[in-house]
């Protein structure tokens, strides 16, 4: 925890100017660095900013890169757009939902995989694609996606 | 670097017709034309690392290494065909440069072996770039006559994949920096506004309103400080322009961010990005860090007197930040809500202060107006819309890339000719043009040309220019659904006819996409009511919402309404789906000659809809299935199929 508290004020001393638009990039900051945004984040900024932690909880729950629970240790990005959904990206979605048994924006109870949808990662010719800790697959099927999962569960293990 | 710099700067005011055989010879080289060792460019851009363009880039070095080969990497961006990717091109001294298609990590030392021996091989060759003194391969087609190029204008596109992103050298050896150059020493703010406005340039992320106007009304407006602000938050799905020009070709935006905040006094740029898109951010960040180097950016440019920052903005993700308003007041620290307009933004905007909103395709074409003059711009496209506009093809099509044409081209050119239609033994059936927003067009409409005008004549819209393909596999009411539904989640929430009207779309979409739970209550009739609701809802909203997200999201209802209403009638009053996507509409059977009759497909049926004796094959009842395919899903003998 204080270790926690420490990296947060490393982030405060970043942004010296108390302005209301430095409030993004500070989240965005915790964020990079802790992979989530966590009550004590927000306290912390909140009085760095002299802004009610509702505003900053309110704002930062609008926008799609924030997160509130730590990320596994493997994230999963699955492409949910246009060319990835009909080339099957919601059958992957579902299947990811049943191997994992977690849903978009949650974490397994392990802390193993967390799972984050996307709406385009931008490589609509190789679509569907999925990004596991930055490493692209990319034209998966269900059958390749199992796979693939058992080969990172097996990887853990190691 | 300091000597370089000013040989670099002087090029850059030279006009390219009036340099010295020494300055010829030294921009040759900077430009990669005369090069001392061979030369592999690997297109690093999202769309070749996802097909793994880092493992090639791994390989190559392997490849030098072993064999020590003495050659120059370098990263380039995408040249368009992004299914083609890894897409890597080679260049030996004295010889044209040569791309190829799909080069997997494994493909390279036998591609490398064949070239190093001066043959070429069979598979993978895109074509080759002549350029200026170069020797050509033989039997290998020029890249401007292979169809994707040949029917292209590629203006803004022009150096992506050609150049390498982080080299300010080969950009300016290529004539970059001399329009900004041009501007700041030769004309005053408003000149620039009065030529750009004079070229009929209109923004390029929809609305198509145009350039020169909206800069102006910032002018005009007195104000302590101005602002410019560059739109890269491209949220699109199937979208990927924006991306592809600034990972491809990020001194072109900067030149263009430049040469717009000049011409409405700012001395202020935000790039507006998205946080996603971590290469494009890269490669601007270090072409902001050189241009500081250089003198170009900063404060007294170049001893003119002008001060510019420009900084970069990542923005958290959100589809409405696409509006400028929601996207100023995501700048300010705020939610990105829209607020009503007027006031607009170029009299209003960031910290209350004039500001100008420029989407990335639409600053990229500042440099060559400036440096070709308005006339040129004039030449191409309509009289309209004159210039050039890039599109983003994806779906199901041979190839998926990026097309950029001059507007008025029709979409059969786009789509058919230089694309190459879709895939061997399909038959298109519709082009969904301008992403969630955007419209349906269907196949008797692929002869017009395509402009803000004529589109809207026709209700539709361009939007950002994404252009999905959808052959007789894809399911019109299927993909409006997940538009829909995509429209329902991003919608701000300000405003209610935008916040209840896309959930009550999605809803009755998602209704008519699934078969009815029961037979009771006239489930039929009520979906059937649904769609009669979908038209009135659909006013409404177009009507009455606040901003553009919510005026246009039932765009893609509304025309496909208009030109497929067959097949939501196909949907609703037979239940079935012409393409067979949507897979809850499905109608299961059991093969009788597979099935062992193990009775865990009965046992597992939601619907209590499987019916049979043991040891025997069993049936499904299909007034009461329910088509959720669980039954498929146990089956062990796969004797469950759908039709």
């Amino acid at each position: 925890m204080a270790d926690e508290t420490a990296r947060i004020e490393v982030i405060l001393k970043r942004f010296p100017q108390i302005k209301r638009n430095a409030l993004i990039p500070l989240l965005q900051a915790v964020q990079d660095e802790f992979g989530y945004i966590s009550e004590e984040a927000i306290s912390s900024i909140g009085a760095h900013l002299s802004l009610p932690t509702s505003k900053i909880y309110g704002l930062a729950t609008f926008y799609n890169q924030f997160s509130f629970t730590p990320r596994g240790f493997y994230h999963v990005v699955l492409c949910n757009g246009t060319s990835c959904h009909m080339s099957g990206s919601g059958e992957l979605l579902s299947e990811l939902a049943k191997l994992l048994e977690i849903k978009d924006g949650e974490t397994t109870r392990d802390g193993m995989f967390s799972l984050e949808v996307q709406s385009c990662i931008g490589a609509c010719g190789q679509s569907p694609v999925m990004a596991v800790n930055g490493e692209y697959h990319s034209r998966i099927s269900v059958k390749e996606l199992r796979e693939i999962i058992k080969q990172y569960r097996e990887d853990a293990g190691r | 670097m300091q000597a370089d710099k000013e040989i670099l700067i002087k090029l850059a005011q030279q006009n390219p017709s009036e340099l010295s055989p020494d300055e010829l010879g030294q921009t040759a080289l900077l430009r990669k034309i005369q090069i001392p060792r061979p030369l592999v460019m690997v297109n690093s851009s999202t769309s070749g690392i996802v097909a793994g363009s880092m493992r090639t880039w791994e390989a190559i070095e392997q490849y030098a290494a072993e064999r020590s080969i003495d050659i120059d990497l370098a990263e380039t961006g995408s040249i368009g065909l992004s299914s083609e990717d890894p897409v890597i091109s080679v260049q030996l001294p004295g010889r044209t440069r040569i791309f190829f298609s799909r080069i997997t990590a494994e493909k390279v030392p036998s591609l490398l072996d064949d070239l190093f021996h001066r043959e070429v091989p069979d598979q993978h060759v895109i074509g080759q770039l002549y350029r200026e003194g170069q020797e050509p391969w033989k039997d290998v087609p020029s890249l401007e006559d292979i169809p994707y190029f040949a029917l292209q204008s590629r203006i803004v596109l022009e150096s992506c994949g050609i150049i390498d992103p982080f080299s300010i050298e080969e950009y300016i050896a290529g004539g970059g920096y001399r329009a900004f150059l041009l501007t700041i020493r030769s004309y005053t703010f408003s000149e620039v506004c009065d030529l750009v406005s004079d070229s009929g340039l209109r923004g390029r992320s929809g609305g198509g309103f145009s350039t020169g106007e909206k800069w102006k009304a910032a002018f005009r407006t007195p104000s302590d400080q101005k602002f410019l602000v560059c739109n890269a938050e491209e949220s699109d799905p199937g979208a990927f322009m924006d991306r592809t020009l600034m990972e491809g070709d990020p001194f072109r935006l900067l030149e263009g961010i430049s040469i717009a905040a000049y011409a409405i006094g700012s001395n202020r740029a935000y790039i507006y990005i998205r946080s996603e898109y971590k290469n494009a951010i890269r490669r601007i960040n270090n072409a902001i860090k050189i241009l500081r180097e250089m003198g170009l950016l900063g404060d007294n440019i170049l001893d003119s007197g002008y001060n510019l920052q420009i900084s970069l903005r990542k923005g958290p993700g959100a589809f409405v930040c696409g509006e400028e308003t929601a996207l100023i007041a995501s700048l300010e620290g705020r939610r990105g809500i829209p607020s009503s307009k007027p006031p607009y933004p170029s009299t209003s905007g960031y910290l209350g202060r004039p500001t100008v909103v420029n989407n990335v395709e639409t600053l990229s074409n500042l440099p060559g107006i400036i440096r070709n003059g308005p006339d040129w711009f004039k030449g191409i496209g309509t009289t309209e819309c004159p210039g050039t506009k890039i599109f983003s093809i994806s779906g199901r099509v041979k190839l998926t890339g990026l097309v950029e044409v001059p507007l008025g081209t029709s979409f059969d050119t786009i789509v058919n000719k230089i694309i190459g239609g879709v895939g061997k033994g399909r038959e298109l059936k519709a082009l969904h043009v301008g992403g969630p927003s955007g419209c349906m067009v269907p196949v008797e409409l692929m002869d017009i040309p395509v402009t803000y005008e004529t589109l809207k004549e026709k209700g539709l819209i361009m939007g950002s220019g994404g252009i999905f393909v959808m052959d007789d596999q894809s399911c019109v009411v299927n993909t409006v659904s997940y538009f829909m539904e995509y429209m329902n989640k991003q919608s701000c929430g300000k405003c209610i006819p935008c916040r209840e009207g896309t959930r009550r779309m999605a809803e009755i979409l998602r209704s008519i996409t699934r078969k009815p739970a029961d037979e009771e209550g006239h489930t039929t009739l009520e979906q059937f009511k649904g769609v009669m609701q979908l038209e009135t809802l659909a006013e409404v909203m177009k009507d009455t919402s606040l901003c553009g997200l919510g005026q246009n999201a039932p765009n893609p209802v509304l025309s496909t309404l208009k030109y497929f209403r067959h097949e939501y009638e196909e949907h609703i009053f037979n239940r079935r789906c012409p393409s067979n996507s949507c897979t809850e509409l499905r109608s299961w059977f059991i093969d009788v000659d597979l099935c062992t009759g193990c009775s865990i497909c009965a046992k597992r049926c939601p619907a209590e809809a499987i019916i049979g004796t043991a040891r025997h094959p069993y049936f499904i009842d299909q007034e009461k299935c329910i088509g959720c395919g669980i039954c498929h899903e146990v089956c062990k003998f796969t004797a469950v199929y759908y039709k």
